[in-house]
Parts: structure tokens; C-alpha cells; sequence
């Protein structure tokens, strides 16, 4: 059985942020998003697919491609607006405040 | 899902507050942001420059694998008070993003808690909603960055 994908666990993967980002800015086929990393088209294909079954992203077929376009509604119906943007900054503090706790024991 | 970190973003301004309270002493939360190899582990970025004083200047810089500039951003200090607060400029390099305003007040909760509050002013309302929808910050550098790399072989 597949697992329900959610929304936050999209928008936690860096390259899933870098994929919506580029689609933000203009709508792309998936071997355009693909040629934009270094990762296999396979591993892009997946990340692709998550954020596509999250709704982040609509295919819009335009007569032999696929496009993909950055879908802003469902960005705003997570939770809050806010949460993906504190979610960043709640990652990156869990890190800082392990490091610092590992200073803090070394010393 | 409860995030320790607070946003608080009003309609209609052009700024934001993020509020965070640490399970550590004051001291070591400002270490975090006063040391550049301990500021390089937790923002994931190469500190090619960090002058903690009045009139100094930051700059960070992160590559990939291949050795590609991905993320590039700069600064200016206005305030460095240990232990207290960070004024600063902060701006993103090649994004559409203009230079940003930061107040950093760093406070002592109790012996072994601090709390950071980040005070970011932006130039218009437009651009901080537009950072909050889609400005992951280095996400969104690279993916302009990458954009950049693929038009110039068009050219």
C-alpha cells in the first residue's frame, strides 16, 4: 500500500524545494526539470511524482509534452501560509542547538 | 505539528519576526552566530568572510558537488553586541530578492536557556510575501542559479 504523502514531508526535502522553485518561475517538462540537477532522472521522476500526488504540482498536457506548473493554492491551504517558510528556520535551529550541545559537552 | 520556531507576519507589512527559544546558554546560541566554522555546520554553507564589528562585512558562498556556485549571499554588520544583538544586512547574490534589513536580539531565558528574536524588514510587502511563499532561500538560488547556467548555453 502506498503511503499517503504529506505535504510537510514534500517541502522537507531540499531538492523537492529546488524543483518547486524552478517551477515557480515558469513551467517546465520533466526532462527540462531534470537537466537542471545532477541527480539520476529517476531520482528526479520520484520527486516529481511526491510533489505531484501533494498537489504542489498540476501536469498540464500541451499536445506531445507534459508540463509541469507550480499549483500556489495548495501552498496556501498548508495548515498556514507560514508553515513551510518556519519550518526551514525550525530545521536549520534543531541543527543549531544540537551542535552547540555538542560543544557544550566536548568542552 | 508544534514547530519551536515562531513566525509572525502581519497583512499588509513588509516585515516579519521568527522567534526561537534554545535549549542552550546564552553564551553558546551566540557563539553559533559569532564563529564562522560553527556558522558553516548549521546554515550549511562555506563563510568565505565574517567580520564581527561595526562597518564589517559577511559573505557566504555554497557549491555543489561539481564545484558550481549555488548559493551566494552578503552582508554588512551594523551592530555587534556579544551576547545581545546583531544588526545587519543580509542579500541574496543573482535573485530577484533585494537586499533585506536584520535585527538579531539575543536574550537569556535561564542558565540553560536563550531565546533569538530576528527582526527582518524588506523593501516592499510584495517581496516579503513573496519570500514567504517561495523564497527557500538556497532552494530557490539554485534553482535560479541553474536557470541562469541553462539559458547561457542557449545563448
Amino acid at each position: 500500500m502506498e503511503i499517503r504523502r504529506d505535504v510537510f514531508q514534500a517541502i522537507a526535502d531540499p531538492t523537492r524545494r529546488a524543483i518547486l522553485s524552478l517551477i515557480a518561475l515558469q513551467a517546465m517538462t520533466p526532462g527540462a526539470i531534470a537537466d537542471s540537477f545532477d541527480s539520476s532522472r529517476q531520482t528526479i521522476s520520484k520527486h516529481i511524482q511526491i510533489l505531484t500526488e501533494c498537489q504542489l504540482l498540476k501536469q498540464v498536457q500541451s499536445g506531445r509534452e507534459i508540463y509541469y506548473h507550480f499549483n500556489p493554492n495548495k501552498m496556501k491551504e498548508i495548515a498556514e501560509w507560514l508553515m513551510p517558510f518556519a519550518k526551514i528556520w525550525d530545521d536549520r535551529f534543531n541543527k543549531l542547538e544540537s551542535i552547540m550541545n555538542k560543544y557544550k559537552t566536548k568542552k | 505539528m508544534e514547530l519551536k520556531t515562531k513566525i509572525s507576519a502581519e497583512d499588509g507589512k513588509q516585515e516579519l519576526v521568527i522567534t526561537r527559544e534554545f535549549d542552550l546558554p546564552l553564551e553558546l546560541l551566540f557563539k553559533a552566530y559569532a564563529e564562522p566554522e560553527i556558522v558553516e555546520q548549521w546554515m550549511g554553507t562555506k563563510v568565505l568572510k565574517l567580520e564581527n564589528k561595526k562597518h564589517g562585512g559577511y559573505q557566504f558562498e555554497t557549491t555543489d558537488t561539481k564545484g558550481n556556485v549555488v548559493f551566494q549571499a552578503n552582508g554588512v554588520i551594523h551592530e555587534f553586541v556579544p551576547n545581545r544583538k546583531i544588526t545587519r544586512t543580509f542579500e541574496m547574490e543573482n535573485t530577484a530578492f533585494t537586499v533585506q534589513l536584520e535585527f538579531l536580539e539575543f536574550e537569556q531565558l535561564t542558565n540553560d536557556t536563550s531565546k533569538l528574536n530576528m527582526h527582518i524588514v524588506y523593501k516592499s510587502v510584495a517581496l516579503r510575501d513573496q519570500m514567504l511563499q517561495i523564497g527557500f532561500a538556497p532552494g530557490l538560488n539554485m534553482a535560479h542559479n541553474r536557470l541562469q547556467t541553462i539559458l547561457s548555453k542557449l545563448k
